[in-house]
């Protein structure tokens, strides 16, 4: 399920960056059309290659300074794993958490946070795919299970923003059960008539797709995003044949009828906004 | 030892069939005690590797073989009423000792032929929600749910992509938190991630002793952090997916006890300890309210996960 140890690094990290990059880092080279793009246009269009319009990755506070209209509130930011099941791998859990905590400044894998989208008050979670790619243990649970708590208490609709390659092995069983836990939680915003927008961006699988990722009111992908349960090498080593080009993308998605609506970054506040004026009363 | 122990069960096991095949009259008894005793030994002293074997043991029983032996009545209901059955579920009305029970459960196949048409108990989208839409009509007529879990996971092709696997199983794991009647789950064999978990959102969670329930497959584990799937035995120890470590991690509430040597030794045993446990479980929640029962249930799951809070600001 966790597929975010053969995932390559993710494009936003400089260290990746560097590969592909000329001269000290100005310049990158832009993975939608291969050509070679000045570093600071890109970081002004959001992240997106001016010449072809792909969507390079961004970072969960990124993604929440972009949807929101200014300051936020951040919860539950110390909220930290333990090492439930003394998980050791090339290192230990524990090493592995504590040096991405440190890498990313981050306790793990999300940001949750209260703030306003053009003036109304919105609960958002954006996922950190740079934090052990993105996957989900209970701190992820938690803190998405409280921020249900908080837009129940307030009235407040919820946003979780997805970069996932699903459950977090190192927690065993535990990870798995967040995807209960987390749907259990969305049932109810759902009987209390609140509306839940999940954004899906590149990549969202496993059991993040296989939870909350997929039960949004409407669920809305970036362009261009891997989206799936399994991931492609698993699938392929399943079939013993070459995906379809364009397979699990999001606009494979939207085909066979799994998203509400592909939406640019830059048109995303303007959608966000619009919806929430038929759903908000 | 372990090893050992395996070897002289498999030359027993082929020693008798060979013997039953050509003597109906020989020391078969003799033989038959032997094998049960080094089952029983080998059950009793099992390593995390081990117990994965035992959990996929090709002689354990499955869904329907529980099925037939606890219930009466057993009706099967088929179907999504969207895109086709899907063989890798079964679903179906029954009894239990006389009361009316709906009864979910993911099938594998014994033979060749029955492990292709059960898709090797990997089920695809329109099985989800088959076990849904069967699950959503016996919360109407306010009956209880008894789900059997037993899958190497959700089945991960092309064609279940394409239908939304994803979205099938967070459909039901949503679903199954709004049902307003009793839900028992059994994991009563290999409890294969998201794909088990689907069916697996109850009141009460149970383990069968030699069952095993695990966020991802031993032999993915290792072919992602060792790049080598023969660490297979590594990594069944380190994802601590045995009845005894998921009691206490809270993820279920108890091992249900199997005969001795396992469930594949004597299943009409299994089957009447199961039953019994089924029955007493079921009565425990017979005094609950459908409110009562959903805020239950969304507890039990909310209440899983270890974690802390630096400092003590917040
Ligand atoms: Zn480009």
């Amino acid at each position: 399920m966790s597929w975010w140890k053969r995932d390559k690094p993710s494009v936003t990290t400089s260290s990746a960056d560097n590969r592909t990059v000329l001269t000290e880092g100005l310049w990158v080279k832009c993975e939608g059309c291969r050509q070679v793009i000045f570093r600071q246009e890109l970081e002004k269009n959001l992240r997106l290659c001016p010449k072809c319009g792909y969507h390079f990755r961004i970072d969960a506070r990124a993604r929440l300074e972009l949807l929101f209209d200014g300051d936020y509130e951040e919860f539950d930011e110390t909220l930290t794993s333990t090492d439930p099941i003394g998980f050791v791998d090339s290192k230990p859990y524990s090493a592995r958490l504590a040096s991405m905590q440190t890498a990313t400044d981050l306790r793990d894998a999300i940001v949750s946070a209260r703030g306003e989208i053009n003036g109304r008050t919105v609960n958002i979670c954006a996922l950190e795919l740079k934090f052990i790619g993105g996957s989900m243990g209970a701190v992820m649970g938690e803190k998405i299970a409280r921020a249900i708590d908080r837009s129940l208490a307030g009235k407040h609709p919820l946003i979780v923003v997805s970069a996932s390659g699903g459950a977090r092995m190192q927690e065993g069983a535990i990870s798995l059960m967040q995807m209960a836990k987390i749907s259990s939680g969305l049932m109810r915003l759902d009987e209390a008539g609140l509306p839940y927008i999940s954004i899906l961006t590149d990549p969202t699988t496993g059991g993040v797709t296989a939870s909350f990722a997929m039960l949004g009111d409407l669920n809305i992908a970036e362009p261009g995003a891997l989206i799936g349960f399994a991931g492609p090498r698993v699938i392929e080593q399943t079939i013993r044949q070459k995906l379809p080009e364009g397979f699990q993308r999001s606009e494979f998605l939207l085909q066979h009828g799994f998203l509400d609506a592909v939406v640019k970054r830059t048109e995303m506040k303007a959608m966000l906004t619009q919806a929430f004026e038929f759903m908000c009363r | 030892m372990q090893e050992e122990n395996r070897l002289r069960i498999e030359n027993l096991e082929r020693e008798l069939a060979a013997l039953k095949a050509s003597n109906p009259q020989a020391d078969v008894a003799r033989l038959e005690g032997q094998l049960q005793m080094l089952d029983r030994a080998q059950a009793q002293t099992a390593t995390p590797w081990e117990q994965v074997q035992l959990a996929r043991h090709p002689k354990r029983p499955h869904a329907l073989d529980y099925i037939q032996r606890m219930f009466t009545d057993f009706i099967e209901i088929h179907g999504d009423r969207a895109y086709g059955d899907d063989a890798a579920i079964v679903c179906g009305m029954a009894k239990l000792e006389g009361a009316p029970v709906m009864v979910c459960g993911q099938q594998k196949g014994r033979d060749t032929k029955q492990k292709l048409i059960r898709n090797f108990g990997m089920p695809k989208p329109e099985g989800y929600r088959k076990a849904i839409r069967a699950m959503q009509m016996s919360a109407k007529f306010g009956r209880p749910i008894i789900c059997l879990l037993d899958t190497p996971g959700a089945y991960p092709g092309i064609d279940a992509e394409e239908r939304g696997q994803a979205e099938a199983i967070a459909v039901s794991l949503r679903e199954m938190a709004r049902l307003g009647v009793p839900v028992v789950c059994v994991v009563i064999g290999e409890g294969g991630s998201g794909g088990a978990l689907a069916m697996g959102v109850g009141n009460r969670v149970y383990l069968l002793e030699n069952a095993i329930y695990s966020v991802i497959s031993p032999e993915s584990c290792a072919a992602i952090i060792w790049r080598d799937a023969a660490q297979s035995e590594k990594a069944a120890a380190a994802l601590k997916l045995t009845a005894d470590h998921l009691e206490r991690l809270g993820i279920i509430d108890g091992a249900i006890p199997e005969p001795p040597g396992g469930a594949h030794v004597d299943m009409d045993a299994a089957a009447e300890l199961l039953k019994a446990h089924l029955i007493e479980t079921l009565a425990e929640l017979k005094g609950l309210s459908p409110e009562q029962l959903i805020e239950e249930r969304y507890w039990k799951f909310r209440r899983m996960g270890s974690f802390f809070t630096e400092g003590a600001s917040a």
